[in-house]
């Protein structure tokens, strides 16, 4: 950034406006409570595909893809907003999946046959692309075992794959498998193909999973998603702008928790007083305050980065990343900790953010890898 | 918006054609870095002076003041523009300062015609440095609890009493100061008053402090029957409190932001340091805990800086409400880790006062790391800052203190 002046951080009009329908669809809509109920009942999909169609019908979920697959063709900062207000209910439709994994997959490194199959489907709603690249134990992307031996016409993969986001629901699947010299590549698989399995996982946090299992599954030569032994740099690709977008879902998330905790700060009395009036409690509601005043500067910039200043999205997308999960975490825990017992009841709505805030820090690397990260990009 | 595209170039054309070379890099283009200016002033380096006359001849010394008191008569647009284009090259503002930054804009606001007459213009040029009477021994936190009594006698005040913490009073030609001028007043809020002072005034004289640190700007400024002209009452008798809010805010937010430097130089710096004294000159600093806290610094760093961009970039550079509270809160934290940081990877070349065995630069980070401490005191501590906000911005009750 230095020598350079800031890039925009506001909202246009039109923004606004869009940031305020799907703040109010998605309140009437979408409640966090959904998840309970979605969790007790072990929902076979885990969300709404009806409302998923309804904000297609929106033209939220082809904000960002280009007109000639039926997208709106607007920006990543477009699609920010959206995700922000996804973040608050923490909605459990496809947008980590669909929105961030597959179709940024696509774009960055999709054949044009791949994108023209897919990417409208996308933006209509009615097909969902994940990508599987988590593997039981795996702490590194870039080390896959599953492996894509070569065969006559293609490459036979074999491996399996966890927690892959609504992997039981896609209409396909992007898979890392190890090719020559373990170097990772993308396929791009149809999940109904023969010897793929999938099995539905329930996580704490309520997002649609599963393990995925390959089982000498044959691909051709054209389902390849990016180059050969490419893999891992078009992953890390991917990986910059789903941090980008998950850091605005959960900086959405954030600013929920602690709305609602500052409500009950000043309904809730002990001692005859609301509790608010504490000045142990009000110095730390500031210090969460100023976090998420950070963080909503770093997210704006960053999805406004991916949008006009590509070379420094590695940069951004790690400072958002970083910076999204430590505040999340620490808005979630000490908004059960100011709500007392109830904070830490299943029938409270409060609780259900330290889950989503635990699993989103763990997604697309913890803060630690992206500090290294950043440190490196900075020549220390 | 095309208007302002277009002033962008002019002023970096500008700027880029007038500043002397020398000053490029020099600076974090802040309210409060380089030539103050005053009668007491010393800087005789001929490319500062050169850039104040550039820079006054231009009026953007002051670009958003009326061009009648010595301003560019631009817009808050227009003059976040130019300070933008300055940080852009590291180049000082023409003139910088208290009276720039704080007490103008609170005479433009709040001064009669007459006062703005006989002070703006002269702060404009640089030809009068102010300093501010606020804090007393016993008004620090609780700044309305002031005791300084100005009695009316014809057409003066009488001052007797005491400031504390008047940075730079031994070099100023004036001071702007709150007094009691209603001692009977029904809340300590009310019966205050802003008065001004020519720091020549017989009565008044001023004692500097020493910090932690050493030397320091700082000053006792004690007036004993020191006798001011009733004119300079700004605003209404016993109403200055609302004044003196406004200026705090203004200072607040001046504070984080003269703190803020150059996005990413905070990092540079203690990387620097890092090599320096840990002896390596490229690659990865060797131990990962470290680096680690380093890159904390730089990404908190980075999201101070933005978000002080978000804050100009919404409010267009007027003046700043509470959330000033915020860039002063963690921008002198951020200054504090800074130092921290950098005088642990020093080890115990970071121990030196003065004398043989340290290297200049290390003995002057040690003083500004003990410097640093007050950042998170001065101009409303953290957890006034934190009162604030918390009673402004989140709304909350007020409880018992």
């Amino acid at each position: 950034m230095s020598g350079r002046s800031a890039p925009s951080l506001l909202l246009s009009d039109e923004q606004e406006m869009l940031k305020r329908t799907a703040h109010e669809l998605i309140r009437k809509r979408a409640p966090a409570a959904r998840l309970r109920t979605l969790r007790d009942r072990k929902d076979a999909i885990g969300f709404s595909h009806e409302l998923w169609k309804e904000m297609a019908g929106l033209g939220w979920l082809g904000l960002q893809i280009p007109h000639e697959y039926d997208g709106l063709g607007l920006g990543f900062f477009d699609l920010c907003i959206v995700l922000e207000e996804s973040g608050r209910e923490l909605m459990p439709e496809p947008f980590v999946s669909t929105l961030l994994l597959g179709t940024q997959a696509l774009l960055l490194g999709g054949t044009e046959t791949q994108k023209k199959a897919l990417l409208s489907g996308v933006a209509s709603g009615e097909k969902l692309v994940s990508v599987a690249y988590e593997e039981r134990g795996s702490r590194d992307f870039r080390r896959v075992e599953t492996v894509a031996r070569a065969s006559d016409d293609g490459f036979e993969i074999t491996g399996e794959k966890v927690q892959v986001l609504d992997g039981h629901l896609a209409d396909a699947i992007i898979v890392s498998a190890a090719t020559g010299g373990g170097m990772p590549t993308l396929f791009l698989v149809d999940p109904k193909a023969k010897g793929v399995t999938t099995t539905q996982q329930f996580r704490i946090d309520g997002h649609s999973s599963a393990i995925v299992r390959f089982e000498g599954v044959a691909v051709a030569l054209d389902s390849l998603v990016g180059e050969l032994g490419k893999g891992a740099a078009l992953l890390q690709s991917v990986f910059d702008r789903a941090s980008v977008g998950l850091a605005a879902h959960m900086l959405g998330a954030s600013e929920q928790a602690f709305a609602d905790t500052l409500a009950y700060l000043k309904e809730r009395e002990q001692f005859d007083v609301p509790i608010g009036s504490f000045q142990a409690l009000q110095h730390r509601a500031v210090a969460l305050y100023t976090e998420i005043t950070l963080l909503r500067s770093v997210v704006l910039a960053a999805a406004r980065v991916i949008d006009e200043q590509p070379e420094d999205v590695p940069r951004f997308a790690s400072l958002a990343k970083a910076l999204a999960s430590e505040t999340f975490l620490h808005v979630a825990k000490e908004a059960i900790q100011m709500h007392g017992g109830m904070g830490v009841t299943d029938e409270h709505d409060i609780g259900l953010y330290i889950k989503r805030a635990q699993a989103t820090y763990m997604t697309f690397g913890e803060p630690s890898q992206h500090r290294r990260r950043w440190a490196e990009l900075h020549g220390y | 918006m095309s208007d302002l595209n277009t002033f962008r170039e002019e002023a970096r054309a500008w700027i880029r054609a007038n500043a002397p070379r020398s000053l490029w890099g020099t600076s974090g283009s802040g309210p409060f870095e380089g030539y103050w200016g005053g009668s007491k002033e010393t800087a005789s380096d001929p490319d500062i002076l050169e850039w104040r006359d550039r820079g006054i001849e231009k009026g953007w010394t002051a670009p958003s003041w009326p061009k009648k008191y010595g301003g560019g008569g631009l817009t808050l647009a227009h003059e976040q523009i130019i300070h933008e284009e300055l940080k852009a090259i590291g180049v000082p503002r023409p003139i910088a300062g208290q009276g720039l930054a704080m007490f103008g804009p609170v005479l433009l606001k709040y001064g009669n015609d007459d006062q703005r007459a006989d002070h703006l213009p002269k702060i404009a040029r640089g030809e009068v440095r102010w300093c501010q009477g606020y804090s007393e021994p016993n008004a620090g936190s609780d700044l309305a609890n002031l005791q300084l009594r100005a009695e009316r006698d014809g057409d003066e005040f009488v001052l007797n009493g005491q400031k504390i913490w008047t940075s730079h009073a031994h070099l100023s030609d004036w001071i702007y100061c709150l007094a009691r001028t209603n001692p009977n007043a029904p809340k300590k809020q009310m019966g205050i008053s802003v008065l001004l002072a020519d720091m020549n005034t017989p009565g008044i004289t001023v004692r500097r402090i020493d910090l932690i640190s050493g030397y320091s700007p700082f000053c006792e400024t004690f007036f004993d029957d020191a006798r001011v002209p009733a004119k300079n009452l700004v605003g209404k008798l016993d109403e200055g409190w609302t004044i003196a809010k406004a200026i705090l805010e203004h200072e607040r937010s001046s504070i984080g932001r003269s703190i803020a430097r150059q996005p990413g130089s905070a990092e540079r710096e203690v990387v620097a340091r890092a090599r320096k004294h840990l002896g390596v000159e490229r690659g990865p600093i060797p131990d990962p805990l470290l680096r680690d806290e380093i890159a904390s610094l730089g990404m908190l760093d980075e999201a101070f800086h933005l978000t002080l961009s978000r804050i100009e970039q919404s409010s267009q550079g007027s003046m700043p409400g509470p959330e000033g509270s915020i860039s002063k809160i963690v921008g002198s934290e951020l200054k504090q880790r800074r130092f921290e940081l950098g005088m642990k990877v020093a080890g115990i070349q970071g121990l030196g006062w003065e004398g043989p065995g340290f290297d200049d630069d290390d003995l002057e980070y040690t003083r500004d790391w003990l410097r640093s401490r007050a950042t998170t005191i001065e101009g409303g501590s953290s957890e006034i800052q934190k009162n604030i906000v918390s009673k402004r911005v989140l709304g909350l009750p007020e409880g018992k203190k």
